[in-house]
């Protein structure tokens, strides 16, 4: 038995820069987690990585990650997903520099 | 210090012309992340967490003061003005732009570096004693010997693609400073019953999944040997490495699965065949680089000013009592700079105090600089009386921390704050640790103390071989720390043990402390340290001062 599917948000990093980015409902490469588009369609989800994935130019290693609906918009779920939405915590480099 | 030859100089900039061209055509579309993965990978080029991360290969850990100040110049112009030195004697760049590594490259070229071999399967950039050169306990200086294996596996056809990763370390002296008994082959310099140096060849060391501490399979080598032995391991190891399965594929489970005594014996066959076809030139080659690395010329004079300093200023007492090693003219010192002021990341380095340790080099050092592989700095060579300058001008730069060998010089690797592969981040754990000890003013008094964190069970932080090993695992979405004790990097090596459960990220920094204030109340005497106390009474103290405080608060 297939295992229920999670919503998901489409990220990748930028193929010039490396930055971390994620997939908006009109394909647009955002900055900011809460601008995703949260996928709750496990087929939706496939089409929405595929496009991705074709975008060769822009960004590599598009894959599917966990999140959930927040106030904000989506929320990472998994640690490790939060540390790429800003940064290193050792530095305030990455993205919580550009976000302030 | 070894210069590029004109060979040398022609195929680094042949590599730095040809990578141009491949990210040029990555950037215009010609060749897709797939074609283009393995190319950047060949040019230490990853894609990590946040960005791009350039690891550039240091041999041996020296370098020469514009070396360092090139290092200096791209953290400035292409990076966030720092850069990461590693547990393999590397620098790492963690925020590199594609379209600048080109000239990044460039730049690493105009000072005889680059970043070839620093990932892939092939010979990796080969490791030695950081005191190399200068260590008062040192049978002869390992330089030479690792820089003629940097060109002999620099580009190898036969060993591009090994089974797996390979690494090297090599130590002058009986006292292990390079680790070798965790590397794919460790030489370890020795004098046999006649008093010739030669080498003590160890083979399938490693940590990773598997740890293992190498096995001993040459007592004796000659060092006229090196080269063909070396090539030997190689050869059966490529022959008989598993190549189904990338987790066991490192040589270390080649040995453990064909026995130490079958893989002697092929080595050993193998060496006869290959022994005939070294005419000699490698021993030429070798009297040439061994003349690049010929002793500085030593300067005479009093000692007088140190003595006063030492006596007069706790400060500089302190800082001399822990950071300075003993150097075979008794009239100098090997100075270890330590990258751990607390709460800093380890083995960070910023481009201004880069800059400054290699003014410090020119100045007071015969222009040599070295990286350990505790992620600190040594200048190898300083007059005696040249110590408190070079001490002030380090206290200026927050570079005179006096905590070498003790608790908060701690092996991080980058973990979750950088790296792809982490479970769990190491950076805050050491930076925590270092904090909390230094406000306790408890590290003096627990004394030599090795303490290691990877954030992953890759283990670049050498958990496995720390006094204390701390291991960040990723359990059900939160992180975890697992505990090891009594690991040893040293000619003692051993790996350590697990103490049980791991901890949360909140409870990992009180955990060491429980660990620590035991090991404080059941020591001898002040002078048995942690490690000995650890082999005379065991595992179990600890594991109770650890878990059983646990049960007595849930009963409280
Ligand atoms: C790009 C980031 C890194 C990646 C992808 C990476 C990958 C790996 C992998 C896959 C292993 C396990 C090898 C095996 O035994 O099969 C490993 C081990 C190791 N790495 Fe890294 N690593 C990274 C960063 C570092 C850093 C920053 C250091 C030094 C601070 C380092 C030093 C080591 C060392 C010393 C080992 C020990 C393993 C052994 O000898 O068996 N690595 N690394
Ligand atoms: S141990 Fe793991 S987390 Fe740490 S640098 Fe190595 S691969 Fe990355």
């Amino acid at each position: 038995m297939s295992r229920r599917f999670t919503p998901k948000v489409v990220t990748a990093n930028l193929l010039r820069e490396g930055d971390v980015v994620y997939l908006t409902a009109d394909d647009r490469w955002s900055p900011h987690h809460h601008e995703a588009e949260l996928i709750e369609d496990e087929a939706h989800a496939q089409m929405r990585l595929l496009h991705a994935s074709a975008q060769k130019l822009l960004v590599v290693g598009a894959y599917l990650a966990d999140a959930k609906a927040g106030a904000h918009g989506p929320e990472p779920t998994h640690f490790r997903e939060a540390f790429r939405t800003r940064g290193p915590s050792n530095y305030p480099h990455g993205k919580q520099a550009d976000l302030v | 210090m070894y210069s590029y030859s004109d060979f040398d100089e022609a195929f680094v900039r042949a590599r730095v012309a040809q990578f141009t061209q491949q990210v040029e055509r990555r950037l215009d579309g010609s060749l897709t992340e797939e074609e283009f993965r393995p190319l950047r990978l060949m040019n230490g080029l990853y894609l990590q967490l946040h960005a791009y991360m350039l690891r550039v290969a240091i041999p041996y850990g020296s370098l020469n003061p514009g070396q360092m100040r090139q290092l200096a110049h791209i953290a400035d112009t292409w990076d966030k003005g720092y850069g990461h030195f590693t547990t393999r004697q590397n620098i790492q760049f963690n925020w590199p732009k594609l379209p600048d590594v080109p000239a990044i490259l460039q730049a690493l070229a105009d000072v005889e570096m680059h970043a070839i071999q620093t990932s892939g399967n092939c010979v990796r950039n080969v490791t030695a004693d950081h005191f190399a050169g200068a260590a008062a306990d040192e049978i002869a200086d390992p330089r030479p010997y690792a820089e003629l294996l940097r060109q002999w596996s620099t580009d190898h056809p036969e060993f591009q693609f090994l089974p797996r990763k390979f690494k090297i370390a090599i130590t002058g002296s009986p006292n292990d400073r390079a680790v070798t008994r965790a590397h794919d082959i460790g030489l370890r310099m020795v004098r046999n019953a006649a008093g010739q140096p030669g080498f003590e060849v160890m083979v399938g060391g490693g940590l990773g999944r598997t740890p293992m501490i190498g096995v001993t399979v040459r007592e004796f080598l000659p060092e006229a040997d090196l080269l063909p032995y070396v090539e030997a391991v190689l050869s059966v190891y490529n022959t008989l490495g598993r190549r189904d399965n990338k987790y066991k594929a490192r040589i270390k489970i080649t040995v453990h699965e064909t026995g130490a005594e079958e893989i002697t014996r092929m080595i050993e066959a193998r060496f006869a065949e290959l022994r005939p076809l070294f005419g000699g030139n490698d021993q030429k080659l070798l009297a040439d680089i061994r003349e690049a690395f010929a002793p500085p010329a030593f300067r005479n004079a009093p000692t007088d000013a140190y003595d006063a300093f030492h006596s007069a200023d706790p400060v500089f007492r302190a800082w001399a009592d822990t950071n300075l090693t003993a150097h075979r003219n008794a009239q100098y010192a090997i100075v270890t700079i330590s990258l751990k002021a607390h709460g800093e990341t380890p083995g960070d380095a910023t481009s201004a105090q880069m800059r400054l340790m290699a003014d410090l080099a020119e100045k007071y050092g015969h222009s040599d600089l070295r990286i350990s592989h505790e992620q600190n700095v040594i200048l190898p060579h300083v007059h005696k009386s040249d110590l408190p300058t070079l001490h002030a001008a380090l206290m200026q730069a927050g570079l005179a921390t006096a905590n070498v060998g003790l608790l908060s010089d701690i092996i991080a690797c980058p973990g979750m704050d950088y790296c792809a592969l982490a479970t769990a981040r190491s950076i805050p754990v050491a930076q925590e640790l270092a904090t909390h000890f230094e406000a306790l003013k408890l590290e003096h008094e627990i004394g030599p103390l090795k303490i290691k964190i990877s954030g992953c069970i890759n283990a670049c932080g050498h958990h496995h071989v720390g006094h204390i090993g701390i291991l960040g695992l990723d359990r059900a979405g939160v992180e975890n720390y697992q505990i090891t004790l009594g690991g040893d990097g040293t000619e003692t090596a051993v790996i350590g043990d697990k103490t049980g459960p791991g901890f949360a990220y909140t409870e990992i920094v009180p955990a060491i402390e429980r660990i620590l204030r035991a090991y404080l109340a059941l020591r001898l005497e002040p002078s048995e340290t942690f490690l000995q106390a650890f082999r005379r009474v065991g595992m179990d103290p600890f594991k109770v001062a650890l878990y059983e405080t646990e049960g007595a608060q849930d009963a409280a």
